[in-house]
């Protein structure tokens, strides 16, 4: 079903802007460009976060910390070796992306650690870093309910991103 | 601040376990690799990251993001009935939402912070409303139709078929996001009795 889906939206896409007379290959490249540079910004920091995440891993850390909460876990149902990453995800984008990296990368892309890290990352977000933006560029000093709100939806992906895994 | 801490009490934490089990000696071998695997991540990554910028450029140009913000006004009547009567917060209101949803994260962001901004010119004060609320509960539940980024890192990682999460993604974000939004309309009902 998804084989042809990115092939699909590049015909669909390149179609809809040449009707529209649109310049389309100077927006694939002025694109692309900003493509880049997004991912040079975010590259020091992905540098910071996999040696740190490599450190844990190597020195036996990760593997502590993933034995000694897998009781709490294992009763949500979230696997243990996923919780640095929900732990990370609401205050760092750039983190969670490494430490999910890091996970497909050592259980594999397919494994199912590996798969419920890309669901979890794919259909959440950096909560505490985009309340802090809007709120803050509007002049919002008292956020009400909107932090524990904002984290049930959080809670609710992780739960659903380690059901919806095992049903791939 | 936060992150200079988050990064300390890692570096922390595994010299304290490699101190615990005795081999020290596998630190800094650890973390060079690590800085390297960063770059070869980065370098596998900007590919894909290219060529989806590209074609969310061109998205972003052919106007679907006004197209498919215009569809979903019914909705927003519902769920933003204050911030609908005033067409600037429902344009940039809807204009976040389908950025959002396009995965088109530079124009979302500016456009999400217009409606906060107008939001609150309407309603006055320094304290959120219930509506500005429901848009930040919209914003922080991921609804990226496509998760590219992660595509990407699962390709790297070489995965058979990177899209196939796709359903899954889907029905984890619709759950997150309705969760969300039930919890802020009890929260919003809660505060006001």
């Amino acid at each position: 079903m998804t084989d042809l889906l990115i092939p699909a939206l590049m015909i669909g896409i390149a179609v809809i802007a040449l009707a529209k007379k649109q310049d389309v290959y100077a927006a694939l490249t002025d694109g692309g460009l900003e493509g880049l540079k997004l991912l040079a910004a975010i590259a020091p920091a992905l540098v910071m976060l996999l040696t740190a995440v490599q450190m844990l891993r190597a020195s036996g850390a990760i593997q502590l910390l993933t034995r000694w909460l897998s009781p709490v876990s294992g009763f949500f149902g979230i696997p243990a070796e996923t919780l640095p990453l929900l732990l990370l995800r609401p205050f760092s984008g750039s983190a969670a992306l490494a430490v999910g990296a890091e996970l497909m990368g050592f259980y594999g892309a397919d494994s199912l650690i590996g798969r419920t890290a890309a669901i979890m990352l794919g259909s959440t977000e950096t909560t505490f870093y985009t309340i802090s933006v809007y709120f803050g560029a509007a002049g919002i000093r008292k956020t009400r309910y909107a932090v524990p709100a904002a984290l049930i939806a959080d809670l609710t992906g992780f739960l659903m991103a380690s059901l919806t895994a095992k049903m791939l | 601040m936060v992150m200079g801490a988050i990064w300390l009490g890692m570096i922390l934490l595994s010299v304290g376990a490699a101190f615990g089990s005795g081999n020290t000696g596998v630190l800094t071998p650890a973390a060079l690799e690590g800085a390297s695997a960063a770059i070869t991540l980065c370098i596998s990554l900007a590919g894909a990251l290219c060529l989806w910028s590209g074609l969310s450029k061109v998205m972003e140009r052919t106007g679907l993001t006004e197209k498919l913000g215009k569809l979903m006004r019914p909705l927003f009547r519902r769920l933003f009935p204050q911030t609908s009567k005033d067409e600037i917060a429902l344009g940039c209101l809807t204009a976040n939402v389908s950025a959002n949803l396009l995965g088109l994260g530079s124009a979302a962001t500016p456009m999400g912070v217009a409606a906060v901004k107008r939001m609150q010119t309407l309603a006055g004060g320094t304290e959120a409303t219930d509506e500005m609320c429901r848009l930040i509960v919209m914003n922080t539940a991921s609804i990226q139709l496509l998760p590219t980024t992660v595509a990407a890192v699962r390709a790297a990682a070489g995965a058979a078929s990177p899209f196939d999460i796709l359903p899954a993604v889907w029905l984890t974000s619709v759950c997150s996001v309705v969760a969300g939004l039930l919890a802020a309309f009890l929260f919003g009902r809660l505060r006001r009795d």
